[in-house]
């Protein structure tokens, strides 16, 4: 079964839509792995999907590829209307800045900088005037409720906070895309709530937020739940609680 | 990313391990200090060279009593000194067509006294050629006479250091000085030619006519009739040197009746003898500092890839988080270059510093004469600049080609 063309998804523009999307590591030898199978999903602005699954699944394979850190073997993926396959990496980290937000399971922020100077970092990729990065990194801290966190350091910060910072800097450049890769499993579960709920609020001011958990729990936070299994992707109909306005 | 950016980047990371980006500043502080003072040296010495064959003149032939020859010096025995004489100078005169001014001259050391200044000093009793073959140009007052020469008339010129010596700031042009204890009348005074090419004082002398320094001078030395010291001359186009050397050995050699296969009795040398001596001496000085800056450039260069290898390798999270938040791999490039660039830089602008610091002192204490300009800083600066590219590019392009993917997924 195929998990594109889901009736609830139709009525908006995707931001991510792949067709048979085939990704084989180390092909035509003895060691070929497909790790990614004939994957079509369309995900929609607004949309705030989890991809679930265990280990060797494919899903990071799925989430790399949603990420625009690598391209499929087959198959197309248009990211926000941008066909992916045919871009080489400069092109990559490009459509990186402008369309993903990254929110990785370890926060991922570095340690010598400030709560604002993380914020900050991409902005300087974006070629932003330096006078604007500090307001639009106070703006986004101020968004996950961190107005007055900015001069920390991450070590001075709780995880539940780091990672909150970790999201204002994945929104900062305003992509249409937020890609949470474990966002909650280094966090105990009261926060990780929190962060789902940080979530769910992004999602009803536009944001499409992709989630990707092993977690079922965390996964039921998400309007639709996408499971993949062996390489391929399938709709968890059983979960659908309808897409929200 | 802006240039700024890239630049503020790389301050940042430098500044979070400063001692090593210090330590490892050093090799490249070394090695641009070493080329500092190895090209102001051997500028230097280069000029020091070609003052003195300026000085000296390249179309010049020096003949002196003696057997042996080349730059390494005479060898002089008593019965073989006063083997030149004028009719020696007169025969080159008239038979060696290619020579363009010639002058035999006496020479000695004499006290020199005028009211109560007094002066050791050396005199040369010259022919009128002399001047010009040495570049001796009047300050004040009038070269000798021809009659001064023919009468052996007691007239004097004076070199500058003397003439400061004994008159101070005046010329002294008339007065009467005391050679030893014979009295002489300024006739001129020598413009200053300061520091010759071995450093000695080319200004302390004093020159009066041949004929004057024979008759006067030369006290109870039991001269020959006529005899020179010494035969200066130059030729008229500095191609005809080696030709007019050959001849002019071979016309002496006659004239002093030596047989073939004899050994002679004077030795001829012209200034690039001397000055190839000099300069073998400079180049081999040159190559070692050459060779030691060189080495540390290198060695600090591969200070600079090896922390920047290391550093790689440690801030491989940072390099694949940037990719993954829009970095592209130029960028990447560009920061990792800029901080080898910027470790390069420092070390090269310090190395300047002690650079200059150690070639002045090399230059107060050492014998060597050093040369600072503007091009030795310049050059040493693109050696720093192209040290940190150089060096910088592998670690910066390797960082650059990480797979963003395996990076994050790294400890």
């Amino acid at each position: 079964m195929n998990a594109s063309n889901q009736p609830a998804a139709k009525q908006r523009a995707a931001v991510i839509e792949t067709r048979g999307l085939t990704k084989v590591y180390s092909a035509g030898t003895e060691a070929e792995v497909v790790a990614l199978k004939d994957v079509g999903v369309r995900i929609a602005r607004g949309d705030f999907v989890a991809i679930m699954g265990p280990s060797g699944s494919g899903k990071s394979t799925l989430m790399n590829l949603i990420g625009c850190l690598d391209t499929p073997t087959s198959g197309t993926y248009h990211c926000d209307g941008v066909d992916v396959s045919t871009l080489d990496a400069e092109e990559l980290a490009r459509l990186r800045l402008d369309k993903i937000g990254f929110v990785f399971q370890g926060f991922n922020l570095l340690p010598r900088m400030s709560a604002l100077e993380n914020v900050a970092m991409p902005l300087g990729y974006a070629q932003v005037a330096v006078a604007e990065r500090k307001r639009m990194a106070e703006e986004a801290l101020a968004a996950v409720g961190l107005s007055e966190r900015g001069a920390h350091r991450p070590s001075e910060l709780s995880g539940g906070q780091q990672q909150r910072v970790a999201i204002a800097r994945a929104l900062i450049n305003r992509p249409p895309i937020l890609l949470a890769d474990e966002p909650t499993g280094a966090l105990d579960s009261r926060t990780g709530e929190e962060i789902l709920a940080l979530f769910k609020r992004l999602r009803d001011e536009d944001h499409t937020v992709v989630l990707i958990t092993h977690d079922a729990e965390v996964a039921a936070h998400a309007d639709r739940i996408l499971v993949m299994h062996d390489g391929e992707l399938h709709e968890q109909g059983a979960h659908e609680t309808g897409v929200p306005a | 990313m802006t240039f700024a950016d890239i630049l503020r980047t790389a301050i940042f990371s430098l500044r979070g391990n400063w001692m090593r980006s210090a330590l490892t500043s050093l090799g490249v502080i070394i090695g641009i200090a070493a080329v500092i003072v190895m090209v102001s040296v051997g500028q230097g010495t280069q000029a020091e060279i070609d003052k003195m064959v300026s000085g000296l003149g390249s179309n010049r032939l020096d003949v002196s009593p003696g057997a042996g020859r080349g730059g390494g010096g005479v060898r002089m025995s008593s019965s073989s000194f006063f083997t030149l004489s004028e009719g020696d100078v007169d025969a080159i005169r008239n038979e060696m067509p290619e020579v363009q001014y010639v002058a035999g001259a006496l020479r000695g050391g004499s006290q020199i006294v005028y009211a109560e200044n007094n002066v050791s000093t050396s005199w040369q009793g010259v022919q009128s050629d002399f001047f010009v073959i040495n570049g001796w140009e009047v300050a004040d007052g009038a070269l000798f006479e021809p009659q001064d020469y023919s009468s052996a008339a007691k007239v004097v010129i004076l070199g500058d250091s003397v003439r400061r010596e004994l008159f101070g700031d005046d010329s002294g042009i008339g007065q009467t000085i005391r050679i030893g204890r014979v009295p002489f009348t300024v006739s001129a005074t020598l413009k200053a030619k300061g520091q010759g090419g071995f450093g000695q004082d080319q200004d302390d002398v004093v020159m009066v006519p041949l004929e004057t320094a024979r008759r006067r001078l030369m006290g109870s030395m039991g001269l020959p009739p006529g005899a020179v010291m010494q035969i200066a001359l130059t030729v008229t186009d500095a191609k005809d040197l080696t030709y007019a050397q050959t001849e002019l050995e071979a016309l002496l050699r006659q004239r002093h009746k030596i047989g073939p296969g004899d050994e002679d009795d004077i030795s001829v040398r012209n200034i690039s003898e001397i000055v190839a001596t000099r300069t073998q001496t400079t180049r081999l000085m040159s190559l070692l500092l050459g060779a030691v800056a060189t080495i540390s450039l290198i060695v600090g260069g591969i200070g600079i890839m090896n922390i920047m290898l290391v550093s790689v390798t440690e801030r491989i999270r940072e390099i694949g988080l940037r990719m993954a938040v829009g970095a592209g791999p130029s960028d990447v490039q560009k920061q990792f270059l800029a901080e080898a660039m910027l470790i390069s830089l420092i070390g090269g602008a310090l190395g300047i510093v002690i650079g200059i610091a150690g070639a002045l002192l090399v230059g107060k204490f050492g014998a060597l004469p050093v040369a600072l300009n503007g091009r030795v800083i310049g050059l040493a600066a693109g050696f720093s600049v192209a040290t940190g590219l150089f060096f910088g590019y592998y670690p910066a392009r390797k960082a650059s080609q990480l797979d963003p993917i395996e990076a994050l997924r790294q400890q």
